[in-house]
């Protein structure tokens, strides 16, 4: 899109667009492509003829594209009639109409993968192309999911909120999957959370807008120049987004204060804690560890387990760190990495290089890979010399 | 223009001429082999030459239909003497030639000691579409 048309804003009211076109009697599936075909419209004439009212030209635009649409249509003459006259409207919301757009898209008929792409084309306004590249597939293939996912919800009714955590796991998968084409997913989680948060006040939303600010200020530490990962403790601290920690640590103190803890807060609160540590060597592990024992308990999940053996390494040392990890199942992703790094600090250098080249055998992406085969590589040097 | 696979193997290439295990090398050479391929990578761009590159992860099964109403068989992980990819670049050229002249390159990619691997790439051409005049 040019830089003469504001972009976030165009794209904040698409949801709101949307639900007022669904309101009026428009299926979801063909309100959705007249909000993008407005939107392309907006893109090409608002910088010659800037709209006074935006969300008012978004509707009209859209109307008008769903209505010719409708028109085209000739299995659907009987309702463009119906359609063509002023459009009654609905019934009052009783629930933000944003709101439960985020619900439709993260329905729990859908897939994963389809709601992860719905909801950044239907509450994200991106475009299909911008989400095929952001994955990695063909435009074609995007084009398909979505217009399944549409089919798949199309019977849904859009009156009623379903449960929030459904709607964050969508977030979260957004924010930590996925390529960059020419959009930041990782941004655009954030605003999509944030406005999230505007709509509904619930902790666990809260917690999550806030561990994505936490980990997001550390964006720019967390790989070199080479592309290569640096890990947590070799980060330059200095180049941490102190703006982006403040909101975070803000957020997540209001949501822990209402008592409510979920899962989402309990490992932003473990990011505070590394965001609020001025060195690696000042991280407060013991904290750490407690709020692992929370976390364990709120998800009982083994990779939970597997990082608190790693605070627990730091808090109490790396033999208590081993004790933590045999209770274990040793094909857990990343065992054979935390178990190489607690036998390293316990200076078993062998037994460490050789897990760690284990390790790197099961990397799951490239440059976990390159960065486990660099720890074997660095050992292995040291024990040459 | 021409399409062209340029496969690397973890085994089942005959051994490249600086054989050493990655975990071996020192850290600034690893640095420098990842920095090498994505150099070569970014050059393919810029000349219009690059289409693809991926890497496997060396773990994998075989799979094969068993009948009507019953799961599929699977048999692995690969046996250690099966010939396994390890990932591939594909780039469209001009030329057999040019093709060659690239893996030729790519296969230069410096190891242990800072050392070209020559390593053994297979490149093998795509079945490309029919041309529209075939006379």
């Amino acid at each position: 899109m040019t830089s003469q048309v504001d972009e976030v804003l165009l794209r904040s009211l698409t949801p709101r667009v949307l639900a007022i076109l669904v309101r009026r009697g428009a299926d979801f599936a063909a309100a959705e492509d007249a909000v993008q075909d407005a939107l392309v419209e907006a893109v090409r004439v608002w910088p010659a003829d800037p709209p006074r009212d935006a969300k008012g030209w978004l509707v009209t635009v859209a109307w008008r594209r769903f209505l010719d649409a409708a028109r085209a249509d000739t299995a659907r003459r009987r309702r463009e009639d119906h359609l063509d006259a002023e459009p009654a409207p609905g019934p009052a919301p009783a629930v933000d109409d944003t709101l439960l757009l985020y619900f439709l898209c993260a329905h729990p008929s859908l897939t994963p993968s389809s709601a992860v792409a719905l909801t950044l084309r239907a509450v994200g306004g991106l475009t299909t192309r911008q989400i095929a590249r952001a994955y990695l597939v063909p435009e074609a293939t995007m084009a398909q999911r979505i217009s399944r996912a549409k089919r798949t919800v199309a019977g849904v009714r859009l009156d009623r909120p379903g449960d929030v955590a459904t709607v964050l796991r969508v977030l979260y998968l957004v924010f930590n999957e996925g390529y960059s084409g020419d959009v930041d997913l990782a941004a655009e989680a954030i605003r999509l959370t944030r406005q999230l948060a505007a709509v509904i006040d619930h902790p666990e939303v809260a917690g999550l807008l806030a561990l994505m600010l936490l980990h997001h200020a550390r964006r720019a530490t967390r790989t070199a120049p080479d592309g290569s990962l640096v890990p947590l403790a070799e980060q330059d601290r200095g180049r941490w987004d102190t703006e982006s920690i403040t909101e975070g640590v803000a957020i997540l103190q209001a949501a822990l204060a209402r008592d409510r803890l979920g899962e989402f807060q309990a490992q932003a609160a473990i990011a505070a804690l590394h965001a609020d540590a001025p060195t690696a060597e000042q991280t407060d592990w013991v904290q750490i560890v407690e709020w692992y024992d929370e976390l364990a308990r709120l998800t009982d999940s083994p990779v939970v387990r597997l990082n608190r053996a790693v605070a627990v390494g730091e808090a109490d040392g790396p033999r208590a760190g081993l004790a933590a990890l045999a209770a274990l199942d040793d094909s857990l992703p990343r065992h054979a990495a935390v178990t190489a790094y607690l036998h390293e600090r316990a200076g078993d250098l062998a037994t460490a290089a050789r897990l760690y080249t284990e390790a790197a055998h099961k990397a799951p992406n490239l440059a976990e890979r390159d960065h486990l085969t660099r720890q074997a590589a660095r050992l292995n040097t040291r024990r040459r010399h | 223009m021409a399409k062209y696979l340029l496969l690397k193997h973890y085994r089942g290439a005959p051994a490249s001429v600086n054989d050493v295990p990655m975990d071996r090398w020192t850290p600034q050479e690893i640095s420098a082999h990842v920095q090498y391929m994505n150099d070569f990578a970014a050059r393919l761009e810029g000349t219009g030459e690059f289409v693809d590159a991926q890497a496997l992860a060396p773990e994998g099964t075989f799979v094969r239909y068993d009948g009507e109403g019953r799961p599929p068989v699977t048999d692995g992980p690969f046996a250690e003497t099966k010939d396994l990819i390890a990932g591939w670049m594909v780039i469209d050229v001009d030329s057999y030639e040019r093709a060659l002249e690239l893996a030729g390159e790519l296969s230069a990619a410096p190891g242990a000691g800072g050392k070209p691997i020559h390593e053994w790439l297979e490149l093998r051409p795509f079945l490309a579409a029919p041309p529209t005049i075939a006379q």
